[in-house]
């Protein structure tokens, strides 16, 4: 059984309010050592075997499809050994 | 004339919506998101509310619903549709409307009366409104920053495809004040705000929100 990975994230030109306002809470807990934070998403999908090339492909394409929305977000997909 | 206003599960306000077509002047007829039926219908109101619960991102998963595969096609042929709220993002997701609609800047669901300012009354939704005309009807949202790229801002403001914006202070963000654009046609209509509960003043800030629906029976006429 492989683990196919697919992290989610904002463009970085597109503004994240939550991002935003976690960099301003950790100040307050005491943590100091965040420039900025950006929030995401990741997704965990289980697959049978080893995933192939065209598995892959097709896990891109779900990417592309649902999982983001390219007008707004970036995509990475990996697999986790 | 018939319209259509599409329930999908989580969808709040097509109640209201059909209410407000009929005030309007024209025929509410219910459809339902699992049928790839459109029921003859000439003019299509997608509602506000959560449909899917607003999961994965709000509208992703409502644009596969077979309904939606009906909507898109026509619209595309030329058929009115109006988005209201998660409407909107519907739209937006379903690649109907550029852009996207994205958490309100300040993360606070917004529950308020809004003036808005209707900057294009060409569209088959707001062909009512006088040019510059100012309305007060409710915004009610989480996520409703209007954002997209440079290009696709210059492309809206350059061709008139902002149909309104937001008049004062930007309530959540959204580029330019945007509250409301339209496609290339003019025949599909996106708007973050809702006219639907304001069409009478018993229960709503105005009756204002009423032009809209008023706007697609003259759009049908001409």
């Amino acid at each position: 059984m492989a683990k196919i990975v697919v992290d989610v994230m904002l463009k970085p030109e597109i503004l994240d309010p939550q991002g935003n306002a976690v960099a301003a809470a950790l100040p307050r807990l005491g943590f100091n050592f965040a420039k900025s934070v950006r929030q995401g998403k990741r997704f965990e999908i289980e697959i049978d075997g080893e995933p192939t090339p065209a598995q892959l492909a097709e896990v891109e394409k779900a990417a592309e499809v649902l999982l983001s929305n390219p007008v707004i977000e970036n995509y990475v997909v990996r697999v986790e050994k | 004339m018939r319209v259509g206003v599409i329930t999908f599960p989580g969808t709040l306000d097509d109640r209201d919506a059909a209410r407000a077509v009929g005030a309007g002047g024209a025929e509410a007829v219910a459809l339902w998101h699992g049928d790839a039926d459109l029921k003859s219908v000439d003019a299509v109101v997608l509602p506000g509310g959560f449909s899917y619960g607003d999961y994965l991102r709000c509208g992703a998963i409502s644009r596969f619903a077979p309904v939606m595969q009906l909507v898109i096609e026509a619209a595309n042929k030329g058929m009115p549709v109006l988005g209201i709220c998660n409407g909107f993002q519907v739209l937006c997701e379903s690649h109907l409307l550029p852009g996207a609609l994205t958490r309100n800047s300040d993360l606070h669901f917004l529950c308020r009366d809004q003036e808005i300012e209707v900057v294009n009354n060409q569209t088959a939704w707001t062909n009512s409104f006088k040019q510059g005309e100012k309305v007060v009807i409710p915004l009610k949202n989480g996520e409703g920053s209007f954002q997209c790229d440079d290009q696709t801002l210059a492309m809206l403001e350059g061709e008139g495809r902002v149909i309104a914006r937001y008049v004062g202070e930007n309530p959540n963000g959204s580029r330019n004040l945007i509250a409301g654009i339209s496609n290339a046609k003019g025949n599909v209509v996106g708007l973050m705000p809702h006219p639907e509960h304001a069409i009478n003043e018993l229960t709503g800030p105005s009756a204002q929100g009423l032009g809209f629906f008023t706007s697609i029976l003259n759009a049908m006429v001409k």
